[in-house]
């Protein structure tokens, strides 16, 4: 209620949110995955986050209560609410909505402040996941964060805006667009647009940031809408790299990753020389670097929801120390910066009518992440399943999309912000059991294979109208059983085929209507949302 | 013969004698593999290119054999020495006969 | 220089069944052990109709690429002349499935090496 939120609020300063004892000589500022979020939101982190192989219990793979075990975070605190699941819906209403730029701007500007030189270094996934970024085809995240004045950037969502897009907001950026594995698919030779690194002169030391751009792009997206290029992980690319920013006089090489946080731990242990892997991708939260070898590695969650600072210590040329602070943005703390405040708001004022018409409410807790089902998707597939006269629904385990607490209306802004994208058709098809269990398959060895190598990034594929049981730890093809449609009853029969209703396939030519139509005629006939709780996935070895 | 096939290398223009240079190769081409079946259920013929070789003043470089499984659109990426001025000579045979050919000259 | 000229040549055997073949008719009895020979290729394919490999195979007088989980296993057989530069080369093939691509390579002394490495061809979507 209003005074355990003014209570909480009075207990938590911007000075407390942003001290900190400036250390060594360079300044490091990373944003990442802020898919378009312009605005404070509210954004609950995963309270199932599975790890595998060597990273079976390892951070980002401990959640809730033992995360907060771990870090000596004290349960119902800023940082319980910030960093992990658990009593979400309360601690939001006492705490408030996190991230909006122009807090971010000013958490940038203090450390600014304290360090005029420091670097700001963006992990991509920035130009999509907004309604105005969609109808602005990036622009109005690439205004805003102009106004941030980053020093460098990588990508992954952007390509989906399609690669002459891509091109034209690149070639107008005012910092480097950074890439060492994106290259031209034709020869085989890296892209000219992006460059492998770039140099900076800060604080007296010669640092090279190299950027990694998303390895999987062609695979985890559309790959018909970029087809002049080829990522992957390049991981011997990247060797040569940081061996040549070192021969030309490097003293700190960074890394500005999309990798997703445990393919940036395997490739530290194999890449030797980089001191420090800003991550992204992953949306993981972490309030300490996590070291393999001689690099730190420090992930700085999504949305817009966090800032990292990381001050190093770099001496005769070679780090010596480190000093890092993830900085939750509780937007109701942090002042915002008027200057930015202003700049938003004229992305948003053309569509203000628009993004603010509110289609429903919900007496749920509305959220996406975590490995297997979000109430989000859970709504989102009844909506599939309804409008669409499907049997199961198919939504796709991305990890971005801010939640809703009880009580909150549901604007067609909330509605775009967990559906927006640049292929929302929703398709409806016959498949058969056989296939949907190829996809299941298909889909959990891309998060369970326990070579990080082999992993995506993304979550489990939400299911609708049928249930299924995982074996995480068997091999592909094995992992999924006891799959059961839910409205018989009835096992599923590989040879029969049933109408499914799904979104954001990668493939060129899909047809249906627009994903967030679908999802607001659902929302205006139900008026009040309500879920059954989701109980259709039985998960072992986790 | 399949239409449209367009071959294209790159070479460098000029290298020192002795020098090992890399030299790609593309070659526009549908491979057609002979397994695939058209919208009727039909086998599509095979036709493909079975052969690609590179020769520096009739000096040959490499020899290729191709199995259906090269994809579309052949590239072929491999290293040279260069002994002298001269020519590369490439060659494409395609199943239906036809043969491709390009000449890239290289000084030194 | 551009010269072309699709002439006409002599009809080519349909060489790729007797050339390529299958990792056992390569072999014809010997084996084939690990030695000097590197296999590329990546652990996802970003479209299994064309997936990048490449081989270095030092010593090597000729070099065979087979797609184990193909129709036809054989992808091509590269033999190298005088004026290689080195016994290295990349193409692109297709991969019918997630499977073993497997490199055999035939040395000067007549031994045989091999390489293998497994690519991953998924369906995809969905991402972070
Ligand atoms: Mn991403
Ligand atoms: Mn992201």
């Amino acid at each position: 209620g209003r005074w355990s939120r003014l209570a909480a609020q009075q207990a938590l300063t911007q000075d407390q949110l942003l001290q900190f004892d400036t250390y060594g000589n360079v300044s490091l500022i990373h944003v990442t995955d802020i898919h378009a979020q312009l605005v404070p939101i509210y954004f609950r982190e995963p309270s199932v986050n599975i790890g595998v192989g060597a990273n079976r219990g390892e951070v980002p793979h401990i959640t809730g209560a033992d995360f907060r075990r771990l870090y000596g975070v004290e349960d119902g605190s800023p940082s319980h609410y910030a960093l992990s699941s658990g009593d979400f819906s309360a601690l939001a209403q006492a705490y408030g909505r996190v991230g909006g730029l122009d807090r971010v701007s000013t958490v940038v500007n203090a450390i600014r402040a304290d360090r005029p030189d420091a670097l700001l270094l963006d992990g991509g996934d920035t130009w999509h996941g907004s309604y105005t970024c969609y109808h602005s085809e990036g622009q109005d995240m690439v205004n805003a964060m102009n106004g941030l004045k980053p020093d460098a950037m990588t990508f992954h969502w952007e390509f989906t805006l399609g690669s002459g897009r891509v091109q034209e907001l690149v070639q107008g950026l005012p910092f480097a667009a950074l890439g060492q594995n994106i290259f031209d698919a034709e020869w085989d030779e890296p892209a000219e647009l992006f460059k492998p690194y770039e140099f900076f002169e800060r604080g007296g030391v010669k640092i090279a940031v190299i950027g990694q751009a998303f390895p999987y792009m062609p695979i985890a997206n559309p790959r018909w809408m970029f087809p002049e290029y080829s990522f992957g992980i390049r991981d011997e690319n990247m060797q040569a790299m940081v061996d040549e920013v070192r021969a030309a006089g490097a003293e700190l090489v960074v890394c500005l990753s999309h990798n997703g946080f445990d393919v940036d731990k395997k490739m530290a242990s194999v890449v030797t020389g980089i001191d420090v892997i800003l991550s992204g991708h992953t949306h993981d939260a972490l309030p300490e670097p996590v070291q393999v070898g001689q690099t730190f590695i420090v992930a700085s969650g999504s949305n817009g929801k966090f800032v990292s600072r990381v001050d190093l210590d770099v001496r005769d040329g070679a780090m010596q120390g480190i000093r890092h602070k993830l900085i939750p943005i509780f937007s109701d703390v942090i002042a915002p910066d008027p200057v930015m405040t202003k700049l938003i708001e004229e992305q948003r004022a053309p569509h203000m009518d628009t993004l603010s018409e509110v289609i429903g409410t919900t007496e749920e807790l509305l959220y996406r992440r975590g490995n297997f089902n979000g109430t989000w998707d859970d709504l989102i597939c009844n909506a599939l399943i309804s409008e669409r006269e499907a049997d199961i629904a198919l939504s796709p385990g991305v990890r971005w999309g801010p939640s809703l607490i009880p009580g909150d209306p549901i604007t067609r802004e909330d509605i775009w912000n967990v559906t927006s994208m640049s292929y929302g058709e929703a398709y409806r098809n016959e498949m058969t059991g056989e296939f949907l269990k190829v996809v299941l398959e298909d889909v959990a060895d891309n998060i369970f294979n326990p070579d990080p190598y082999y992993q995506q990034g993304g979550d489990m594929v939400r299911v609708g109208g049928m249930g299924y049981r995982i074996d995480i730890t068997k091999p592909q093809g094995e992992r999924i059983s006891d799959m059961t449609l839910l409205k018989t009853g009835e096992a599923i029969d590989p040879a029969k085929s049933y109408v499914v209703a799904g979104w954001a396939s990668v493939n060129e030519g899909t047809e249906g209507p627009m994903i967030w139509d679908v999802v607001e005629d659902h929302i205006r006939k139900q008026g009040s949302v309500t879920l059954d709780p989701n109980n259709s996935v039985e998960v072992v070895g986790a | 013969m399949a239409s449209g096939v367009k071959p294209r290398v790159k070479v460098p223009s000029s290298a020192s004698a002795g020098d090992v240079v890399t030299i790609k190769t593309l070659i526009s081409h549908p491979m057609e593999s002979g397994q695939r079946k058209d919208g009727d259920g039909n086998l599509i013929p095979r036709s493909i290119i079975n052969r690609f070789t590179c020769d520096f003043n009739g000096q040959n470089v490499v020899d290729v054999v191709m199995a259906p499984s090269i994809s579309t659109n052949p590239y072929f990426e491999f290293e040279a020495t260069v002994p002298e001025a001269g020519e590369f000579k490439f060659t494409w045979y395609d199943d239906d006969g036809d043969v491709y050919e390009e000449v890239k000259p290289i000084s030194v | 220089v551009t010269a072309l000229l699709p002439l006409r040549a002599f009809a080519q055997a349909d060489p790729d069944a007797e050339m390529v073949g299958t990792p056992d008719e390569f072999l014809a009895g010997a084996s084939a052990g690990e030695g000097d020979l590197t296999l590329t290729a990546p652990e996802i394919a970003e479209n299994g109709n064309t997936v990048p490999i490449a081989f270095d195979a030092p010593g090597a007088v000729e070099v065979r690429i087979f797609a184990l989980g193909n129709p036809t296993p054989g992808v091509g057989t590269f033999r190298f002349g005088p004026l290689a530069g080195s016994r290295t080369a990349s193409t692109r093939i297709r991969l019918a499935g997630t499977q073993d691509v497997q490199a055999i390579a035939k040395m000067e002394d007549g031994s045989y090496i091999t390489a293998m490495k497994t690519v991953k061809v998924t369906i995809g979507g969905c991402g972070g």
